[in-house]
């Protein structure tokens, strides 16, 4: 250990024995635990803003292709189970419910309570990839995964696929039809990215369950909980966009 | 430091249960409400409408369950600024493209 390091240790030492109190969680460059926990808000509100930006580029992308290949999307989109999408809808927005009660039950230093939030998030969020993949699944079944192997016939021979005759659409000329390889790119973009956010904060929600256990949040110092949520949220909006976007426009 | 503490720009708001839960209760109808609306052919109001009630359904995320309503200044304007860059950026973007014969192939 260098020395002007060993100086400052024992400098602090001191200084804690002398009566220079505070929380162990309030880190020597801020002046107040309020200051802190202002600065870790507003940190985490402008990532948020670079997160915003970046799907913000996609949702851009599909306003602009929609309009331009507006027959191919509207027959794509006919591909989607509005009552799976629906169910998930429910799935993230009762989770966005638990993670802001987990996050009172931080506050009010409710540990049982914060641990029972935590879990129910990680579950509803596990619940959604679960209904994911489903919808995925029948995308690799019916060839709809824009790749070499990509099948026009959904949109040439709608009578043959199941969903396109429910919506009663019409045989589509092939240069549009080849769009709707278009409209599954950015669906595939879309959700997966707004899957990977869902996979990253149910990771985090994994280690925040073992750490509330422990009672690492109920002490007062609520800031993780707090930006964790602002997180789940803002994956939450997302989501309240994509659906109407992605499934339910092109319906009636 | 007690005394720097209540130079701290806003007190640390607590929402309560029951507002989360009225929030919880609005976001379910206003998904209700959007699906049905899709099955109506309402002709080019059909993805205006869709758009009104995801933006409300936002709207209220961002206003309670993210507290932005009970935050300090700083996190509003900076929240503000957000939605206000990205709506310039579409608008550009999109004065771009009807302006022009792209995509008229």
């Amino acid at each position: 250990m260098p020395d002007s390091h060993a100086i400052a240790e024992s400098a602090h030492e001191t200084a804690h024995q002398a009566g220079h109190e505070h929380p162990s969680y309030l880190r020597h460059h801020f002046e107040s635990v309020e200051q802190q926990a202002d600065a870790t808000n507003f940190a985490m509100w402008l990532f948020l803003l670079t997160e915003v930006m970046f799907f913000g580029g996609l949702f851009t992308a599909y306003l602009i292709y929609r309009n331009w290949y507006y027959p191919a999307f509207v027959a794509a989109s006919h591909q989607l189970s509005i009552p799976l999408g629906g169910f998930n809808t429910l799935l993230l927005i009762t989770s966005s419910f638990t993670m802001a009660m987990g996050v009172w039950c931080a506050e009010m230093k409710k540990k049982s309570g914060l641990v029972l939030c935590l879990v129910l998030t990680l579950i509803l969020g596990l619940g959604f990839l679960g209904v994911k993949t489903i919808e995925y699944s029948e995308k690799f079944e019916k060839h709809h995964v824009p790749s070499y192997h990509y099948s026009l016939n959904s949109f040439l021979n709608p009578d043959s696929d199941e969903a396109a005759k429910a919506s009663g659409d019409k045989p589509m000329a092939l240069d549009m039809a080849r769009h709707t390889e278009v409209y599954f790119s950015l669906y595939f973009a879309m959700t997966g990215m707004h899957a990977l956010h869902m996979i990253i904060g149910i990771a985090i929600l994994g280690f925040m369950i073992f750490r509330a256990q422990a009672g690492a949040y109920t002490s007062g110092h609520v800031t993780f909980v707090e930006n964790f949520g602002l997180y789940w949220h803002f994956v939450d909006i997302v989501w309240i966009f994509l659906f109407p976007l992605l499934y339910l426009i092109s319906r009636h | 430091m007690s005394e720097e503490a209540k130079h701290s720009e806003h007190e640390h708001h607590i929402v309560s249960p029951k507002v989360y839960g009225a929030i919880l209760v609005a976001l379910l109808v206003g998904t209700a409400l959007t699906v049905w609306a899709s099955y109506v052919d309402l002709g080019v109001l059909n993805p205006i409408i869709a758009l009104a009630i995801a933006c409300t359904k936002a709207t209220l995320v961002v206003l309670f369950f993210m507290h932005v309503k009970y935050s300090s200044t700083l996190t509003k304007l900076t929240v503000f600024c957000g939605v206000f860059l990205f709506l310039t950026l579409i608008g550009m973007t999109l004065a771009d493209y009807i302006s022009r014969a792209w995509g008229q192939w």
